[in-house]
């Protein structure tokens, strides 16, 4: 693996990248959090898009693995003065940077810096395009809410998820509906027509059911259920559900809540209370929204470790490149 | 005993230490354990993966009966990956869990397991990621086979067979849980195929 800018990667591939995460979990318990693999070595994070728990929780993933972790944003930065991404990469890699984390809103933008700098890159989030890290740390979350301490090793196998909302403008979506199947997870994709994209309503393209009655999918009495934020900044001019029709047809309502009593319910953050899920939800007992964020740090560091630890990569795949 | 067998490569290498034998080094340090310590209390075993857990695990039910105290809850694995000082130079290594024993490290005497001491970097990476877990009282080291060629000022407390070896020759140990057979064989590279395993 020379970069991670997708979350197709092989079954074998991601269940690796999960166990390892498993042991990064592992020093959350301890006393000293910090592993010295990444000493010597500097990751930038570039972020041209606001963010803040996925910056941090690679911030956190590079400082616990020893890398001097360096935040760069788009504000207040060179790109605001009208520099091009390429300059700002080539310069970020001029200074000596051993890795780049990258988020921006064009879609497609990590994959081109991957190409133009020689240095490892991960995809922090593209546009309306991947968001790969949040991918294996919702299956990490879910993986260790099925098997426990038992996960390392297994998959998602049989395990049925409704992923529910906006998802034609959803990263975290996409990168799921590559990710998940592949560890043998039966997905569908369940929100109104207009957020479904064409690619998944109109067959299996991504291996993966769409449907826009959320009540027949509850009746199926899925595993687990992810709900999305709804992203008012991102829909632009398409046609959307007003709130109030969102919260009739696809909100998880309490009465909603009540009729799948053990589903594992899952949501990348940050959430529309009222909106998209309802507080009783959010903070109940099968919610994993918390453990999902731990999960994040573990995941990174996975990530950030067998992107940068090695100057002689194991395997170079086309999955993740 | 030293005779012919077939090495891990299919190559022919000598055993030097059959499973009686093994069983036996093992038993000779379990005794020596308990004795430095003068008995078993304060006692945790941490075997480094892989082999070096299951040994931990054999000395611990050979302490157990010899003490007459169930060492189970004593014993954990200790994995020094992310320690090693050679990640650059070598393809990405996969970690192995690491279990501490639930009343951890601290003011412990730990005895440290693995199957071959050689460089001695395994064991230095160990006492950085022992480091890590906390402040036990006292660290020992226990190794089934010691071949020699130290880069570092490392010495085992408990050696169950001191292996004089030239350094191109691979020295293997099998364990039952992992290779099906107990046994430790010595083999030239120059000759057979390098072998995985015990080569810490």
């Amino acid at each position: 693996m020379k970069h991670l800018l997708t979350a197709a990667m092989p079954r074998d591939e991601a269940i690796a990248l999960l166990d390892l995460a498993e042991d990064m979990h592992q020093i959350q318990d301890r006393e000293v959090k910090k592993l010295p693999a990444l000493r010597g070595r500097t990751v930038v994070n570039l972020f041209f898009e606001d963010s803040t728990r996925t910056r941090s929780s690679f911030e956190i993933a590079g400082k616990w693995l020893s890398a001097d972790v360096i935040n760069v944003s788009g504000k207040g930065s060179s790109v605001s003065k009208g520099e091009s991404l390429r300059d700002t990469g080539l310069t970020i890699a001029a200074m000596g940077v051993d890795g780049v984390v990258v988020r921006s809103g064009a879609s497609g933008a990590p994959a081109l810096l991957a190409d133009w700098i020689g240095r490892p890159v991960v995809n922090a989030g593209d546009g309306t395009h991947e968001h790969p890290t949040q991918a294996l740390l919702d299956a990490f979350a879910l993986r260790r809410r099925i098997h426990g301490d038992a996960a390392r090793g297994k998959g998602l196998d049989g395990v049925r998820i409704a992923i529910v909302g906006d998802i034609a403008h959803s990263r975290v979506a996409r990168s799921n509906a590559l990710l998940l199947p592949a560890l043998g997870a039966e997905v569908t994709l369940v929100g109104p027509a207009a957020f479904l994209p064409v690619a998944a309503a109109d067959g299996t393209r991504l291996g993966v059911r769409a449907e826009t009655d959320l009540d027949l999918v509850l009746d199926e009495q899925p595993d687990a259920l992810m709900l999305l934020r709804v992203q008012l900044e991102r829909q632009g001019g398409h046609v959307a559900p007003s709130p109030a029709e969102y919260i009739t047809g696809w909100s998880l309502t309490d009465e909603r809540l009540a009729r799948v009593p053990e589903a594992t319910l899952l949501h990348p953050g940050p959430m529309n209370r009222g909106l998209e899920i309802s507080s009783r939800a959010a903070d109940s007992d099968r919610s994993t929204i918390l453990e999902q964020v731990t999960a994040g740090v573990s995941v990174r560091m996975a990530v950030l470790y067998s992107l940068l630890a090695s100057d002689h990569p194991s395997s170079d795949n086309g999955g993740a490149r | 005993m030293t005779q012919p067998g077939t090495g891990v490569g299919g190559t022919t290498a000598r055993t030097v230490l059959g499973a009686d034998e093994i069983a036996r080094a093992l038993t000779r340090i379990a005794h020596e354990i308990l004795e430095a310590n003068q008995g078993p209390d304060d006692l945790v075993l941490l075997g480094i993966p892989t082999r070096g857990v299951h040994l931990a695990q054999r000395l611990a039910d050979r302490l157990g009966d010899i003490a007459g105290i169930d060492f189970g809850p004593r014993v954990g694995a200790l994995d020094v990956t992310m320690h090693r000082d050679d990640l650059r130079g070598r393809p990405t290594r996969a970690s192995q869990p690491t279990r501490i024993p639930a009343d951890g490290v601290d003011g412990k005497t730990v005895v440290l397991v693995d199957d071959v001491l050689y460089s001695g970097r395994t064991i230095r990476a160990a006492l950085d990621a022992l480091a890590d877990l906390g402040r036990p009282r006292a660290v020992r080291l226990a190794v089934l086979v010691d071949r020699g060629h130290r880069e570092l000022p490392i010495r085992a407390d408990s050696v169950g067979k001191n292996l004089p070896s030239a350094r191109s020759e691979h020295v293997s140990i099998l364990l039952d849980e992992v290779d099906g057979r107990d046994a430790v064989t010595i083999e030239d590279r120059a000759q057979g195929t390098p072998a995985e395993g015990g080569t810490a």
